[in-house]
């Protein structure tokens, strides 16, 4: 299907795109790589009074070394990210999410900033964020802020952004621990995971698990990793507390089980990486 | 800061195929509905128009993109490429198009224009692609007549081709 007519302003400047935001509120949508927005268009699950277009604001198009964290401005391509030089050396886990994110054709266009706005309960880069316990910038006429992504995105598609603030960027956090691991399950390569798992190694004796699909936004827990079977119950036990849910896809059980089958592959992969 | 009003009918100016082209249309129009519609380069296929078949794929600023899941206002000032700028003049097949002829690689060809658009970019970026390499390229497009098969051996044949050129 077409899209609903709607306004539309490109901005060059930030302070243009969030004094739009702020005169339209919750009647505009941002577009950035449009990737999954203008499917919602497409589909009119979205019908917005104006979209305020920002993939041309030169200084959100920045990926910016700051040492302990990487600022991806919400310009930022997924493709332009996995290209970037360093991604392994300093974010190994974006870069081993990054391939599972839509295809090819659609990291060319579609954002890393993107992805973290629509909030899908089981897509990578919010995991990534929230696992790696990143920050959101949000801009708007009132303000800067700065919120960590467990407090971003509070359920399936909704997230703590006002209507009149633009995500211009988020930070990820270099770690010194460089053992990650991260697996998924979908239907296809490339389509939404069902359910997606990463680990990160923490020190001795613990790892952080991240888990999308299982509930309405990423969850992050920390767990021993040093004996088999107690990590196995706390898996359970996180399976059991999430719950999972059911959709066209995969029914709240299936979810639970590939959760309690993935985690414990996934901790031993980060285990081993590297070591 | 470029604003158009939703019934405003704008011209928007693209180079398509090298050459300035433009028309006027609403800020609705999809990019694939442009070049077809108001263009008249039907080259491109129009499958799903929800980023999910990978028929409507074309080159933007050389890179790959859904040209449905771009709004042809987004393209404006930009270079466009379509599956028409393959060919020679003449009518000659490109290394790309020539591999699909020699592997019976399409059938009813509707999934054809996309995935040649799709490797015209990725072959430059990667020219010595693993067979997993092109699969993973190729899981962004749908065919439903081939099964693949042809199509992954065209590609690994135009691989070596460009390659070795
Ligand atoms: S028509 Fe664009 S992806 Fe199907
Ligand atoms: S050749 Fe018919 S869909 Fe691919």
């Amino acid at each position: 299907m077409k899209p609903r007519p709607f306004d539309y302003v490109r901005p060059e400047m930030v302070d243009e795109a969030i004094a739009v935001l702020a005169e339209y509120g919750d009647e505009a949508r941002v577009l950035a790589g449009g990737q999954s927005l203008l499917a919602m268009l497409n589909l009119r699950l979205a019908d917005p009074t104006v979209l305020v277009d920002i993939s041309r604001i030169a200084a959100l198009d920045e990926i910016v070394d700051h040492g302990d964290t990487i600022e991806v401005g919400a310009a930022v391509t997924q493709s332009r990210l996995l290209a970037w030089p360093r991604l392994a050396e300093k974010l190994p886990l974006v870069a081993a999410v990054l391939p599972f994110v839509g295809h090819f054709q659609t990291r060319n266009k579609g954002t890393i900033c993107g992805s973290v706005a629509h909030a899908d309960p089981s897509s990578e880069i919010p995991l990534a964020l929230a696992i790696l316990d990143g920050k959101v910038v949000l801009r708007s006429q009132r303000g800067t802020r700065m919120l960590a992504a467990g407090a971003f995105q509070q359920d399936m598609l909704t997230t703590a952004r006002a209507n009149d603030e633009l995500i211009t960027a988020v930070h990820f956090p270099v770690l010194s621990d460089r053992r990650v691991a991260f697996r998924e399950v979908a239907r296809r390569h490339g389509d939404f995971a069902i359910v997606a798992v990463a680990a990160l190694m923490e020190g001795k004796g613990a790892v952080r698990l991240g888990v999308g699909g299982l509930s309405g936004r990423p969850e992050v827990r920390s767990i021993a990793s040093t004996n088999g079977s107690a990590t196995r119950d706390a898996v359970q036990q996180m399976a059991a507390e999430l719950e999972g849910y059911d959709d066209l896809h995969a029914s709240a059980a299936m979810r639970r089980d590939l959760l309690c089958r993935l985690a414990p592959v996934v901790i031993d992969e980060a285990f081993r990486c590297a070591a | 800061m470029r604003r158009i009003a939703k019934d405003e009918r704008t011209r928007i100016r693209l180079t398509l195929n090298g050459r300035a082209r433009s028309a006027e249309t609403e800020p609705r129009t999809l990019l694939s509905d442009f070049l077809r519609y108001s263009l008249g380069a039907t080259g491109t296929h129009v499958g799903c128009e929800h980023g999910v078949c990978g028929c409507c794929t074309v080159l933007l600023d050389g890179t790959a993109v859904r040209s449905c899941l771009t709004l042809a206002v987004q393209a404006e000032g930009r270079d466009v490429r379509t599956v028409e700028s393959l060919a020679a003049p003449d009518g000659a097949l490109n290394a790309l198009q020539q591999a699909f002829q020699n592997h019976h690689a399409l059938q009813c060809g509707f999934c054809t224009p996309g995935i040649l658009m799709s490797f015209t970019d990725y072959l430059k970026r990667n020219p010595k692609p693993s067979e997993a390499d092109i699969r993973d390229v190729l899981s962004g497009h749908l065919c439903r007549c081939t099964g693949y098969a042809g199509i992954v051996s065209a590609l690994l044949e135009a691989a070596n081709r460009i390659e070795s050129r």
